[in-house]
């Protein structure tokens, strides 16, 4: 690709654009474009998505019928389920390696990586990210990331399996594929950053004339925020990884004390290291993580609601705050997740006090949608029901959270499958149920067609059905004092009698897991069978929907101009319940040709 | 399925009470802890169905119809400062709340109890009594395997220490969880208010055996106690193949604290590297309020 200052161009483009490509290679596997860049990272999520879900589902076998072999997966992983039994070891990889794929993997190239690509742009009126070849390597770096996590399941003693928090000294002294997990991670990382530096030059850089900060819709407030989280978060993990990897392969001691003695045998070079560093180094960054996962979900919801209802998005400032203001807060909470790890507990009242202001403003952003919906025009498209899902199912997320913020209550509840519940609910129903609405949502924007809402609508009702009844349990079991991470429940007196409930959240998985082929179906088929969408299928404001649907390579024809906020939907002294940001004011003369990004 | 789950829900509702249950509360601030999980499900309950309900009737009462428009407004400032106000001020009261029972169960250990320490290690509990000298660390220190014992009615103040890897030190009935962090000591306190048997858990992944790290946790009166602990040193070390069996070493044989290094955590060198190491940063100073204190 030539350099954004190319001069040459096409007589019919636009100034200051350069044509597209028409090799194959650079227009589909090396392209610099970042629509393109974005569908290659939805792909790539969506593999992963069903990679981390199978592994759930081995999870779930295993506490619904602990002991009970699998006949194909004894072939497919001998050394971890020999003749189809799991080994607890294997088990340990299963939770340690789902949590990383989904997280990892999935959840984040979704949403920053596919929505944060394909959308931002788009939608303030840019005809490409600031970098697109920092673009490009991103997507080829996240891609050897991917083939060695999945690859360190096949080495010997099988993939990493200290939980995705990999506390030391444990992570310290595990078989090899920890060593990959690190790897893998350090150089998804890499990516991870190169698109964050991009996401907020092109926010900042590329906004298009009169897209103003407050006429930025939410989505971009969300993925921009996100994007300033992952380059200030990142480096804490990936310097701590560093140090770890240090620790299992060059002899050092960062989180080795002295006096380790691992099965009857001391550890010779222990000393000098501190257990707890590590988790205040990875909970600083796993903290600020958590909200770069919800936040770009939170984004597109209030993108979908606003649509959706034909009401402007209520209290427009006060989310943008929000939004700001979790950012914020989210990097002086992350010491309660070590309430009861040995941290002096005075510091633990102290993080407790902040967990508990960082509630505010969740509240706040759920009360603005609930505004949105009252007194709006509603129509359940599929992404809308998704949208709703991800405002019910966070509320529960959210307000879970309260019991483990408050210390004493977390005492009982730590390290129990009531945390379990409280994640899923905050990253399936809350991150998943948000990336399922852009899906459906900017589906026809990428593709040109629609996805088939009937179908749509049963993916939809059967997930969120499924997806409640496998987790809502998690917090009765939890309040049973079930821990999380053990491979075997039935050794304890107080888990005794959990079986049936645990047989029936996993029943309840596979019906969801199942109700995912659809979900797959219906997005390779809808490519070409789908009901062609057109520019503007939703009737929507934002930019994005004022250019054809899948936009050009240069995404707008013309050089799109800024006159209002992105939700003036049902204006009174307008006919039309939607109001484009580019659509000059009546009576003002047509832009006169607007300075051209590259 | 959708009759399916109509009918499905007085079943589950009919569950909630039975399932909304904590395991029965042993230790005497358990019911602290079970007082402020109660009133957050209170508060956290009424807000989750009031969102609900509203979300719901929102969805139905304002449904598309043709020719009918949405009502043009971009937010309320009064209803944005109240709804920061109220959850600010239901948080900070929470806080509060915890603030006091957070302290009394973590911050401050009481001063008329029972000393031990645990030592964990894969996949093992390791627990040393005072011996007839009533101080810890000395050579007549009794020591057990996976077995703790206690005196009804006595608090006890456990310093927990890890030989290996992080564990956790959880007691679902009591209320009480604790991590057990090489290089540290953590300490915890618990009582009983009435005799029985229960386990200890281990909380916090700690390897292939996390599963099966369990031990034993058993209040006595105070006579039945002092005959057990006599027991336990007439018998001198516990047995070497109940050690092997739960995947760990021997237990440390009484003795060997004698030559325990020096304080400061994280920095002593590390010990001979044979079996046997005691924590590296248990030092006698930090036992002072310990001596002469022992019940019966």
């Amino acid at each position: 690709m030539p350099a954004p200052a190319a001069p040459a161009v096409a007589h019919e483009l636009p100034h200051g654009v350069h044509p597209a490509p028409t090799s194959f290679w650079r227009k589909y596997i090396f392209s610099t474009d970042h629509k393109v860049i974005g569908k290659q990272y939805l792909f790539y999520s969506l593999f992963m998505l069903i990679i981390g879900g199978f592994l759930a589902g081995l999870v779930r076998w295993q506490l619904a019928w602990p002991g009970k072999p699998i006949g194909f997966m004894g072939k497919l992983m001998p050394e971890g389920m020999p003749g189809g039994q799991m080994l607890p070891e294997f088990y340990n990889s299963l939770f340690t390696m789902h949590a990383t794929i989904m997280i990892f993997f999935a959840i984040m190239p979704m949403l920053i990586g596919a929505f944060g690509n394909f959308v931002v742009p788009l939608q303030i009126g840019a005809r490409d990210m600031a970098f697109p070849r920092l673009n490009l390597a991103s997507f080829w770096v996240a891609v050897p990331a991917a083939v060695i996590i999945i690859w360190s399941f096949f080495v010997t003693g099988g993939a990493a399996q200290s939980g995705w928090t990999s506390y030391a000294p444990l992570a310290a002294i595990q078989p090899r594929g920890q060593t990959l997990w690190l790897l893998s991670l350090l150089i998804l990382g890499i990516s991870s950053l190169l698109t964050a530096v991009n996401i907020i030059t092109t926010t900042i850089n590329m906004r298009a004339p009169g897209m103003t900060f407050f006429r930025l819709p939410l989505t971009v407030w969300a993925l921009f925020i996100t994007a300033i989280l992952l380059l200030l978060a990142l480096p804490v993990l990936s310097g701590a990884m560093i140090m770890l990897l240090f620790d299992r392969v060059l002899g050092t001691t960062f989180f080795l004390p002295a006096g380790l003695v691992v099965s009857g045998n001391a550890l010779s070079n222990a000393g000098g290291g501190q257990a707890l560093l590590w988790q205040h180094l990875f909970w600083f960054f796993g903290h600020p993580e958590v909200y770069i996962m919800i936040l770009p979900a939170m984004g597109i919801t209030s993108e979908i609601l606003s649509v959706f209802a034909r009401k402007p998005i209520f209290g427009y400032r006060a989310m943008a705050y929000s939004i700001m203001g979790i950012a914020g807060l989210g990097w002086i909470v992350w010491g309660h997740h070590m309430f009861q790890s040995g941290m002096n507990p005075i510091l633990g009242t102290t993080f407790m006090i902040s967990t508990m202001v960082i509630a505010v403003p969740s509240a706040i952003k759920v009360f603005n949608w609930l505004g949105t919906l009252w007194g709006g025009n509603i129509t359940l498209t599929t992404p809308m029901l998704n949208a709703i899902s991800f405002v019910s199912m966070f509320v529960i997320g959210g307000l879970s959270g309260i019991f483990m913020a408050s210390t004493p209550v977390d005492v009982f509840i730590h390290d129990t499958y009531f945390i379990v519940g409280h994640i899923h609910y905050v990253l399936f129903g809350g991150s998943l149920f948000g990336a399922f609405a852009g899906l459906y949502f900017w589906y026809p924007k990428m593709f040109g067609r629609f996805m088939n809402e009937t179908w749509g609508k049963i993916h939809w009702f059967l997930t969120f059905v499924c997806f409640n009844l496998v987790f809502f349990p998690m917090h009765f079991l939890g309040m049973r004092g079930m821990q999380r991470r053990i491979y075997d429940y039935s050794q304890y007196a107080h888990l005794k009698g959990l079986q049936p409930m645990n047989q029936f959240m996993t029943i309840s998985l596979f019906v969801l897991g199942a109700a995912q082929v659809i979900l797959v179906l219906n997005f390779f088929l809808s490519m070409r069978r789908g009901k062609v969408a057109g520019p503007n299928p939703w009737r929507a404001n934002t930019l994005e929907w004022q250019t054809s649907s899948p936009p050009p390579h240069h995404n707008f024809d013309h050089n799109p101009t800024v006159y209002r906020g992105p939700y003036e939907y049902s204006a009174p002294e307008r006919a039309d319940d939607h109001w484009p940001q580019d659509e000059p004011p009546s009576g003002a003369a047509a832009p006169t040709h607007a300075h051209a990004h590259g | 399925m959708i009759a399916f789950a109509v009918a499905l829900l007085p079943a589950l509702a009919g569950a909630l009470p039975f399932w909304l249950k904590l395991p029965p509360a042993e230790s005497s601030f358990a019911d602290e802890i079970d007082r402020i999980f109660r009133l957050i499900l209170w508060i956290t309950g009424v807000i989750f169905i009031v969102v609900e309900v509203l979300l719901v009737y929102f969805l139905i009462r304002y449904r598309h119809r043709e020719g009918r428009r949405a009502h043009y407004t971009h937010g309320n400032n009064r209803l944005e400062v109240i709804w920061t106000i109220v959850p600010a001020i239901i948080c900070v009261v929470l806080a509060l709340l915890s603030r006091r029972v957070w302290a009394d169960i973590k911050q401050r250990m009481p001063e008329d109890a029972m000393h031990l320490e645990v030592t964990a290690e894969q996949f093992a509990w390791n627990i040393r009594y005072p011996g007839p000298d009533g101080k810890l660390d000395t050579p007549d220190d009794i020591l057990t395997l996976n077995q703790l014992h206690f005196p009804v009615g006595t608090k006890v103040v456990v310093s927990l220490h890890s030989k290996d890897v992080i564990h956790s030190f959880f007691l679902p009935e009591f209320r009480v969880k604790q991590d057990a962090v090489p290089g540290m000591t953590t300490k915890v306190w618990f009582d009983a208010a009435h005799v029985g048997n229960w386990e200890i858990a281990c909380a916090e992944l700690c390897g292939l055996g996390h599963y099966r790290m369990k031990g034993f946790l058993v209040a006595e009166s105070p006579e039945d106690f002092k005959k057990w602990l006599a027991e336990q040193a007439a018998a001198g070390a516990p047995q070497p193949a109940a050690a092997a069996a739960a995947g760990g070493p021997a237990p440390t044989p009484a003795g060997a604290p004698a030559n325990a290094p020096p304080p400061a955590p994280g920095v002593s060198p590390p010990a001979d590297g044979k079996v046997s190491v005691p924590p590296a940063d248990r030092t006698p100073a930090a036992a002072p309020g310990q001596e002469g204190k022992q019940p019966s």
